[in-house]
């Protein structure tokens, strides 16, 4: 049987591998194809919404006039310096340094949390206003035709990113306390890199959806 | 090979092997060996095989004959739909990736397990839990849609069909699991001298199949989450009340739906790449050809999804494109099935039971891919569309392809999974059961579907009795003949005689080792020298 650590705390290979670097590598390809099935999933809905944005052009650029682009481009500023936090942490724990990993990991939960409270301000703002997914939309400054679908796939392709980003909050959290344990050493730190692999990832979502649902016109 | 000397040395059945190696419940439910594992994904799709399989009798019986229905109409949508989702997703996709490749992929390999044995084991779990939510749904009622469930009745009608399309959509992500833990396996895992051109067959099929199942499944978990949310949040995407598409949905759907009838042929595809030529005693005939016709296939995979709405309201154009494109995918078929029976030309076939089922796929297979040619030609399938010919077509597709290699690959590997043999006699007498039920039930219903039979009737008309009445009669045979496997393989497992480690005098790696195989595979890491398909006629 595998043992993943041993008395000292020291991470050793699994025993189907030839060395710890034989494992890394294969880790990081695992966590690649991982992105891709995300993309395609991600694909998926963004196609959708092109299709759509294609037929209605009307209702889907009245309807994004609604957005506010203020909170939106904070967000997108909150999330880029996380990008950056995260590729410190990361750094930080190639080489050794636990103490600023942990310290570059907690900065990253906080600004995760900052684009949770912005996002969920604007949430409410449209729950409040009745700016709703399909037949829940009880607007009635603008009644159009098709408007409502655009809020359908601004809510599922937000909330997609949104359960995006709470899930790397947890798992985030998980690797704190793996760096606490320290398991995490510059002989060891897959677990680090590839949470900042998904960290990445979420936040390149969010550029693409910024413009995409704020920005075009 | 250099390990038939250790092979032989331990070939004692009470050696220390994968299945004794620790006992109890625990120590299967908790394992991380990939052979386990395999083990529990067969049990469990079998069980749904026959659950499914009832399902058919059932439906089979209420058509027997005009004005004699067995169960009502709603029973039977139920039956139809439960029957087209469990064989589809709990069934075909899991079943040859999940069992025989998990026991044998990395094996053939030279590795001691997949690359992420506790993914593996993760995805296991997640299959079962998505198969826990279908059965709930079941047994909550039942869910009328039809597997596709297709909008906007799948938003309207009655019933727990959250929890089928639940069910399904977390089912996706074992699928998903299984496919990276197959990539990076055969990437990072191969043993010294395993290159890329001596992977046997099976190896280059479950590849292309995980190319599919990363690439194409996430379209449809978020298809699926889309229509749970037309339900519960009305979002209207696809529910034209609302303004939305329901062609969309179809589109969707079937992004994934059609590339995963690859997901289910391509495994069958390479199990019996390797079983032909170790039963022919001949080298594989174009081994380069037939591997890169696995990702010829994944790849015209992607773009003939259309072919399914040739009756949609889809343009004239998109029409002719896909029906053009689809017809694509029979070259690369074209060069496997005209490879095999190349590998078999001047051969000196043994006739067990693993070679009567490639006999049996080739010819069940080959039927239904050209009739698949049939229903891509567009004059033809606007008549064919919604009749018993698609039905015959896709089970000849399915089940003369994908549970034939299931059923052909458990005999062909059952002495390396048990240690012992099966018996033969019975294994060629369910095979001829199995082989002359599936015809005789299936083959009707290319006639009566020639003949304007819709699918999907709860009642037909009278004038397609007697083609009813055969196909009914066959899937008597057809249980008989799978009851029959079951029989044998659940007495054969614990009084078959010793098998040895390579009865077959198969050259691949999983042969170069005891039977059953030690929990890491391999007494020493095995180093590869050669090509796996240098079979040399035997004399006489």
């Amino acid at each position: 049987m595998s043992q993943p650590l041993n008395t000292t705390g020291v991470h050793h290979h699994a025993h189907h591998f030839d060395s710890a670097d034989h494992e890394f590598q294969a880790s990081k390809q695992g966590m690649w194809i991982f992105m891709v099935t995300e993309v395609l999933m991600i694909g998926a809905i963004f196609v959708g919404y092109l299709i759509m944005r294609a037929r209605y052009p009307e209702a889907f650029h009245e309807a994004h006039k609604l957005l506010n682009v203020k909170l939106g481009a904070l967000n997108t500023a909150v999330l880029i310096l996380s990008s950056y936090t995260m590729v410190r942490g990361v750094s930080a724990a190639q080489r050794g340094n636990n103490k600023l990993t942990i310290r570059m990991l907690m900065t990253t939960i906080a600004l995760a949390l900052v684009f949770c409270v912005v996002k969920y301000f604007e949430y409410s703002h449209k729950i409040h206003e009745g700016t709703l997914p399909g037949g829940n939309y009880t607007y009635a400054e603008l009644s159009m035709p098709h408007v409502p679908l655009f809020f359908s796939f601004y809510f599922i392709m937000t909330g997609i990113h949104a359960f995006h980003v709470l899930v790397g909050i947890g798992l985030m959290t998980w690797m704190i306390k793996r760096v606490k344990s320290g398991e995490i050493t510059p002989e060891f730190f897959t677990p680090v890199e590839l949470v900042g692999f998904y960290w990445h990832f979420v936040d390149l979502v969010w550029i693409y959806l910024f413009p995409l649902l704020y920005l075009l016109g | 090979m250099s390990h038939s000397n250790t092979a032989t040395l331990s070939n004692e059945i009470h050696g220390d092997n994968y299945l004794n190696h620790s006992k109890g419940l625990k120590s299967w439910l908790t394992t991380l060996d990939h052979k386990r594992i395999g083990l529990m994904y067969l049990a469990t799709v079998l069980f749904f095989f026959l659950l499914g399989g009832i399902f058919a009798l059932i439906m089979r019986l209420n058509l027997m004959s005009y004005g004699h229905p067995v169960v009502d109409a709603n029973t039977y949508n139920k039956l139809m739909t439960f029957h087209g989702a469990i064989m589809v997703f709990l069934v075909i996709i899991p079943a040859i990736p999940g069992a025989i490749g998990n026991f044998v992929l990395p094996m053939m390999c030279g590795a001691k397990d997949v690359a992420f044995p506790r993914l593996n084991l993760a995805s296991y779990y997640i299959y079962l839990f998505g198969a826990l939510f279908a059965t709930a749904a079941l047994i909550g009622g039942g869910v009328d849609t039809g597997w596709t469930f297709y909008t906007p009745y799948s938003i309207r009608t009655s019933g727990p069909v959250i929890l089928v399309l639940l069910g399904a959509f977390i089912a996706g992500f074992a699928s998903i699991l299984t496919g990276l833990n197959f990539i990076v396996t055969l990437h990072k895992l191969r043993a010294p001298g395993q290159s890329w051109s001596r992977l046997p067959l099976l190896c280059w099929a479950l590849y292309a199949t995980s190319i599919i199942q990363v690439l194409a499944t996430p379209v449809l978990a978020i298809t699926l989450v889309l229509l749970m949310m037309e339900r519960v949040f009305k979002i209207g995407i696809f529910d034209p009340a609302l303004g939305g598409d329901p062609i969309l949905f179809q589109h969707f759907f079937w992004f994934y739906s059609h590339p995963a009838v690859y997901i289910m042929i391509l495994p069958a595809m390479g199990v019996f790449s390797e079983i032909i030529p170790v039963f022919s005693r001949k080298p594989i005939f174009g081994y380069r050809a037939i591997a890169l016709a696995s990702f010829g296939i994944a790849l015209v995979a992607f773009i003939v999804w259309g072919h399914h709405l040739f009756v949609s309201g889809q343009s004239e154009l998109a029409n002719f494109i896909f029906s053009l494109l689809t017809m694509f995918v029979a070259v690369p078929t074209g060069v496997k099935v005209f490879s095999w029976v190349g590998t078999m030309y001047k051969g000196s076939i043994r006739f067990n039971a693993p070679m009567l089922y490639a006999f049996g796929f080739i010819e069940l297979f080959t039927i239904g891919g050209l009739t698949g040619v049939f229903l891509a030609t567009l004059a033809i399938d606007v008549h064919m569309t919604d009749t018993y010919f698609v039905i015959a077509h896709f089970h000849y597709v399915m089940v003369g392809g994908s549970i034939m290699g299931l059923v052909g690959g458990m005999h062909y590997w059952f002495p390396k999974v048990t240690g012992r043999m099966y018996n033969e006699t019975i294994a060629k007498w369910s095979f001829g059961f199995i082989i002359f039920g599936f015809n005789l039930t299936f083959f009707p219903q290319f006639i009566a579907g020639s003949q304007g039979m819709p699918r999907r009737y709860w009642s037909q008309l009278p004038e397609f009795d007697l083609w009813n009445r055969l196909s009914t009669v066959g899937s008597w045979f057809l249980a008989v003949g799978f009851v029959m496997v079951a029989y044998d393989m659940i007495r054969s497992a614990r009084k078959g005689p010793i098998a040895g480690p390579n009865p077959w005098e198969a050259l691949t790696l999983e042969w170069q080792t005891p039977s059953p195989p030690p929990h890491e595979n391999f007494i020493e890491t095995p180093v590869v020298t050669s090509w796996p398909y240098e079979y040399k006629p035997s004399r006489g």
